[in-house]
């Protein structure tokens, strides 16, 4: 049994309350730093801590939470990316759902590190029913005197809020959601300058993942070396992870990073192995845009170690033969899911999420969707395959945001490792339409 | 001021200066191609992509060369820069790329297109595109839309720049139109079809680099490059009044702003101008415009008239 730094009191009935979370320890953190700790110790524990974004790009938080820029007399903003709406990850919805004090908590230790007055959750709109989750917990902090003037009699006021996006999966990039928060549509900026610089409002913003920010209380509690000595190498801590797909259990699970993907799937404590006994086909291990991996590869690297669910090893091999561990989003699928059916999905969301801004994602999602809708539905050919390959070199690095590369990766990836299906889709069209390749192939060993 | 080295050429220029307005004081093929990017109109670049340059090296104190390719109107030039464009082919390769996404839902009608020869999608794919598509799908089409009883919208020509909104937004008092929807479906609109109706509005049509947003007083009545463009003025109290009128023979057939040879307006001019003062009487001629030589317009020059020796 892993230790659980963030979901330990998940359980415990009643911990979405203010009383509840009280009771099982909550808001010790705060109370600890702000008698105890200055800004810059805090600052320094997340930094010894190890932390690295959980949003994603795994950029380690410390070191870009010492990039914000600090001018005299301009406000300084936090910023809570809970826009999270890559296919397959649904972790920060059970944080939120389920522990929404131990997120203001984090809250308010960031800010206090930072210098910031006011701080805004930008929670995805389809999330209805966690916004009032957060409003009332946010309304008890502020009751019991965690929010508001002069917390806890120290030098610091905070102020905390929930805006709602209209639920564009762009909005998740961070300038694009604050072009959304400042009430404008939810186009990414032009970088430099960097939100740490100019971000809302022209003030330095910091612009974290509902995890990292909830990270940071054990980080208090415990000390970063007490969290730097959970995982492996650079990557420390815990992580969630939202398992889904054909396993036996999915839900969200909290690891210690280094855990071995084996484990991970066939283990009863986690995953549970791949239902109705059937195999292991592929695993996309961190959210719809990071690289699809084939069994073998998601077991062992090309080199025959085995696969630890850890920023390092998922990316080892590069892209050839890596993945990236993303947001944490693990899909699972077993031997009778169609890849091609699968990309096509993928690509399908990511042209109907892309913004439109920049040239080469506008039309390259679309051009990807189509050729893939046609090769999915028997009318592809074989250059075909080739163009996808071409299409996704090219939005490659283009675009103005990740979200290109994000649309790209998982579509060279398929090819790459399952290009034996994309071709039988095209060499059997009729039959591709009846039955999927797992099953097809099957039936030809036989 | 802060040195520069492009393609082997290197030049000096102001901090904050940007790397393509370094490359444009070079000059040359060395100019990286703009398509959304305008001097005059702030905020605006970056996102048609055909500009992306190499730089290998950021700064004189930073030697790493950036990692991925750097769009090059919004990226700012650093003290001893060096930077690739036409000497990479990398660059090139990404040119072509961004050519063809913005190609496969172009209707390619530029033999009815009023825009065409003046066209910088028409330049950019002739420079850069291929002959041959490999795009089979269905090409989006609009209806078109008339904003006002000046401007057609033409929107299957879009390539969704955002000039003419930022020029609304900085010219005008209201801006009536924006980007509605998102990815491949967006388009420019006014909503409800409104018409964009105030002293400046004509001034979409000259910042607009393909022929999506087209002058209706002058729609399918000539060949640009039939015309012979004239530099011209008059006492407009909205406007400086300095224009070009396009004449065939004595008839004058449009007014636009003067375009600089990279396209952009050196002053943007009113609606009465462009739109009603169309007699010859209501211009003083001042002298032939100067077209760029490679333009297809200077087919009928009269650049240099005054060297040629008889």
């Amino acid at each position: 049994m892993s230790r659980k730094l963030l979901l330990e009191h998940a359980e415990v009935p009643g911990i979405e309350t203010y009383a509840v979370y009280r009771k099982q320890g909550g808001y010790r953190a705060v109370e600890k730093a702000l008698k105890a700790l200055t800004p810059e110790n805090v600052l320094d524990e997340v930094k010894i801590s190890g932390l690295r974004g959980r949003g994603g790009a795994g950029f380690p938080t410390g070191m870009k939470w010492s990039f914000l820029a600090k001018p005299e007399g301009t406000p300084r903003y936090l910023l809570c990316n809970a826009d999270e709406s890559e296919p397959g990850t649904f972790k920060d919805r059970l944080l939120m759902e389920r522990l929404p004090h131990l997120l203001i908590e984090g809250m308010i230790l960031s800010a206090y590190a930072l210098g910031c007055r006011t701080a805004y959750i930008y929670i995805r709109g389809e999330y209805k029913w966690i916004i009032k989750i957060l409003e009332r917990a946010i309304a008890e902090a502020y009751a019991n005197g965690w929010l508001g003037e002069r917390i806890l009699g120290a030098d610091f006021s905070f102020d905390l809020h929930v805006t709602p996006g209209a639920g564009a999966y762009i909005c998740g990039e961070e300038t694009a959601l604050i072009e959304s928060l400042e009430g404008k549509r939810g186009n990414p900026r032009l970088k430099p300058p960097f939100p740490a610089v100019s971000g809302l409002w022209g003030c330095p913003t910091l612009v974290n993942n509902v995890e990292s920010l909830c990270a940071v209380v054990p980080i208090v509690n415990d000390g970063g070396e007490a969290f730097a000595a959970i995982g492996v190498g650079r990557s420390t801590g815990t992580k969630l992870i939202s398992a889904c797909g054909n396993i036996n259990k999915p839900g969200v699970y909290e690891i210690e990073l280094g855990l071995p993907v084996e484990e991970f799937i066939y283990s009863d404590e986690y995953c549970g192995g791949i239902k109705n006994g059937k195999r292991l086909k592929a695993v996309v291990p961190g959210g719809s845009s990071v690289p699809i991996l084939p069994a073998d590869l998601i077991l062992k690297t090309a080199a025959g170690e085995d696969r630890l669910l850890s920023y390092e090893s998922l990316a080892d091999g590069g892209f050839v033969s890596g993945s990236m561990l993303g947001s944490g989003g693990f899909i699972v699928y077993d031997e009778d899911q169609c890849m091609v059916r699968n990309t096509w999905n993928f690509s399908r969301f990511y042209h109907h999420e892309s913004c439109g801004q920049c040239s080469p994602c506008r039309e390259g999602t679309g051009w990807l969707e189509k050729v893939l809708h046609r090769l999915e539905h028997g009318h592809g050919r074989m250059h075909d395959i080739d163009l996808l390959v071409d299409i996704s070199k090219k939005i490659e690095g283009n675009t103005i945001c990740p979200l290109g590369d994000a649309a790209a990766w998982p579509v060279a990836s398929a090819v790459r490792h399952f290009r034996d299906e994309f071709e039988w889709h095209v060499l059997e069209p009729q039959l591709s339409q009846q039955r999927n390749f797992g099953l097809a192939m099957e039936a030809v060993a036989v | 001021m802060v040195k520069v080295k492009i393609d082997g050429f290197e030049t000096e220029v102001p901090e904050g200066t940007s790397i393509l307005n370094a490359a444009r004081q070079i000059g040359g093929d060395l100019v990286p191609p703009a398509m959304c990017y305008y001097t005059k109109l702030k905020g605006s670049g970056g996102k048609c992509r055909t500009c992306m340059v190499r730089v290998a090296q950021s700064s004189e104190k930073d030697q790493r060369p950036m990692p991925k390719l750097v769009a090059s109107c919004s990226t700012p030039v650093q003290d001893g820069m060096v930077v690739e464009n036409i000497t990479n082919p990398a660059v090139l390769e990404a040119r072509k790329a961004v050519v063809e996404f913005l190609l496969i839902n172009h209707p390619l009608d530029c033999p009815i297109c009023d825009q065409a020869g003046e066209c910088d999608l028409q330049n950019l794919a002739f420079e850069h595109g291929t002959s041959k598509t490999r795009y089979e799908e269905e090409r989006r089409t609009y209806d078109k839309i008339d904003i006002g009883p000046n401007i057609q919208l033409h929107m299957d020509r879009c390539i969704l720049c955002y000039r003419c909104v930022y020029t609304a937004d900085q010219l005008t008092d209201k801006r009536v139109h924006g980007v509605l929807n998102r990815g491949d479906a967006s388009e420019i609109g006014t909503y409800i079809q409104n018409s964009i109706e105030n002293d400046f509005s004509g001034n979409v049509i000259d910042v607009c680099p393909v022929g999506a947003l087209t002058d209706k007083t002058f729609r399918f009545k000539s060949r640009v490059w039939f015309l012979n463009p004239f530099d011209a003025y008059r006492n407009c109290p909205t406007c400086s009044g300095k224009v070009v009128v396009w004449k065939f023979g004595e008839a004058i057939y449009r007014v636009t702003g003067r375009k600089d040879q990279y396209g952009e307006v050196e002053e943007f001019i009113c609606n009465t101008c462009r739109f009603e003062k169309k007699a010859p009487e209501d211009w003083t001629i001042e002298g032939p415009r100067a077209i760029d030589r490679h333009s297809v317009i200077s087919q009928n020059h009269y650049e240099g008239f005054g060297d040629l020796k008889i």
